[in-house]
C-alpha cells in the first residue's frame, strides 16, 4: 500500500530524535548545539514539482490513497509549504533573532533551581563571572551566571497570575483587569529597560550588554515580587513587607555584584578606588540600576495587598 | 497606574515630535553648546552626547514622523 512508505517516515522521525539526545548527551560540552534537532525528515520529498499542476484535478474522481499523481501533488504541497516556511524564517529572522533568542532559552531544571536560589540568596555564591567559549558566551545551561530569558518569561506570567488571584481574594477581579495587569507591568518593563539603554548611551560605556541582557536583567525581579505577594496573601501584611524587603535586598545585591563585572573598568570591579570622572558615572549608573529594581518590586505589588 | 501600551505609543510619539520641534540656539545656548568643537577625544562627555543625539533623532525621525503625524491626526479626527 502506498501508507507504508509514509509510515515508515514518521517510524523514522520518532527514531531519529531518541539518537540524537544520546549524541548530544554525551558531547553536551561544545556549546555550539544548544537543542536537540527535532525537525523531521521532511526534506526528501522534492519529487516531480512541474508534473503534479494540472494532473491532479483530472483524477479526484478515484480513491485518493491508491493514486501517484496524489502522491506527487502531495509532495508538490509539502515543498511549497517547506519554501513558504523558509521565507517566513528568513524574513522573520531579519526582524526579531530567533537564533540568538534560542541561546537564552537554553535552561535545564537544575540551571533554573540553582538561578532561583541566587536569585533570593546571593550573599554566599563567589564567582560571578560569566565564562566564554571561544568568544561566545556558554549557554545558561552550563553556566549559573549567564542570564536567561525563560525565568524572566515564567516570572511574569506567573505574576499576572499571581496578581489575578490576589485581586480575587479581596473581590476586586474581573476578567479584564489581567489584561491591565499584564500592559501596565510590560509598558513599565519597556520604559526601565530603554531607560537604562538610554543611560548606557550617554554614559558611553563600551560593554557587551545586549538589550535581551538587559530584558533578561531587569525580569529577573518578578521573582521577588512573586514571594512578595504570596506571603502576603497567606500570612498578611507584615509577612509581605518582610518577604519583600529580604528580596529587594536580595535583587539589589544581585544586580550590583553582576553589572559591576560587566559596566566597570577591570581595575574597578575589582574593588579598588579608581579615579576619574568615568569611573564615577559608571558606578552612580551600577547603583540607579539596581536601586531602581526595588523601587519597581515595590511600586507593582503594594496595590495588590490591602 | 494602569498603563497601557497605547498611552507607550502616545508617549513616545510625543517625546520624539518635542524633540523634532526644539530650537536648537534658542534653548541650548544655556546648555553648554559645542556646536563647533568635534570632542574627537574617547570620553565625549555625558553633554556631547546628549546633543548627539538629539540632532541625530532630528535628522533620523523628520520624515518618519510626518507619515506618523498626519496618520494620529486622521485618525483622531474620524474616532475622537
Amino acid at each position: 500500500m502506498d501508507y507504508t512508505p509514509t509510515q515508515s517516515g514518521f517510524r523514522q522521525r520518532k527514531l531519529q530524535p531518541n539518537m540524537r539526545l544520546r549524541n548530544s548527551s554525551v558531547d553536551g560540552v561544545e556549546g555550539s548545539q544548544l537543542f536537540e534537532d527535532m525537525s523531521g525528515a521532511a526534506h526528501g520529498l522534492q519529487t516531480g514539482n512541474q508534473q503534479a499542476g494540472p494532473q491532479p484535478a483530472g483524477f479526484s474522481g478515484q480513491s485518493i490513497l491508491s493514486d501517484p499523481m496524489s502522491n506527487l501533488a502531495m509532495a508538490y504541497g509539502s515543498s511549497l509549504a517547506s519554501q513558504g516556511r523558509e521565507m517566513v524564517d528568513k524574513n522573520l529572522d531579519r526582524f526579531i533573532p530567533i537564533s540568538k533568542l534560542k541561546y537564552y532559552f537554553a535552561v535545564d531544571t537544575m540551571y533554573v533551581g540553582k538561578k532561583l536560589g541566587l536569585l533570593v540568596f546571593p550573599y554566599m555564591h563567589e564567582n560571578w563571572e560569566v565564562s566564554y567559549q571561544q568568544d561566545t558566551p556558554v549557554a545558561p545551561r552550563f553556566d549559573v551566571n549567564a542570564p536567561d530569558l525563560y525565568i524572566p518569561a515564567m516570572g511574569f506570567i506567573t505574576y499576572v497570575l499571581v496578581a489575578g488571584l490576589a485581586l480575587g481574594t479581596q473581590n476586586r477581579f474581573s476578567p479584564e483587569l489581567l489584561g491591565v495587569q499584564a500592559s501596565s507591568a510590560l509598558v513599565w518593563l519597556i520604559m526601565e529597560v530603554l531607560a537604562v539603554l538610554l543611560s548606557l548611551y550617554l554614559v558611553t560605556v563600551n560593554t557587551d550588554l545586549t538589550t535581551i541582557d538587559l530584558l533578561a536583567f531587569s525580569g529577573y525581579k518578578y521573582v521577588g515580587m512573586i514571594v512578595g505577594v504570596v506571603a502576603g496573601l497567606l500570612f498578611g501584611r507584615p509577612a509581605y513587607y518582610l518577604s519583600l524587603l529580604w528580596c529587594c535586598a536580595a535583587i539589589f545585591f544581585f544586580m550590583i555584584r553582576t553589572l559591576r563585572l560587566k559596566l566597570l573598568s577591570e581595575a574597578a570591579a575589582e574593588g579598588r578606588l579608581v579615579r576619574g570622572t568615568r569611573n564615577q558615572l559608571r558606578m552612580y549608573l551600577t547603583m540607579s540600576i539596581a536601586a531602581a529594581q526595588p523601587i519597581f518590586m515595590y511600586w507593582l505589588t503594594y496595590h495588590l495587598i490591602r | 497606574m494602569a498603563f497601557t501600551l497605547y498611552s507607550l505609543i502616545q508617549t513616545a510619539i510625543l517625546c520624539i515630535n518635542a524633540i523634532a520641534v526644539l530650537h536648537e540656539e534658542r534653548f541650548l545656548i544655556g546648555f553648554g553648546v559645542d556646536q563647533g568643537v568635534g570632542g574627537f577625544g574617547d570620553d565625549p562627555g555625558v553633554k556631547a552626547q546628549v546633543l548627539t543625539l538629539i540632532r541625530s533623532v532630528r535628522t533620523v525621525m523628520r520624515v518618519p514622523l510626518i507619515i506618523v503625524n498626519s496618520a494620529c491626526i486622521v485618525l483622531l479626527l474620524l474616532f475622537g
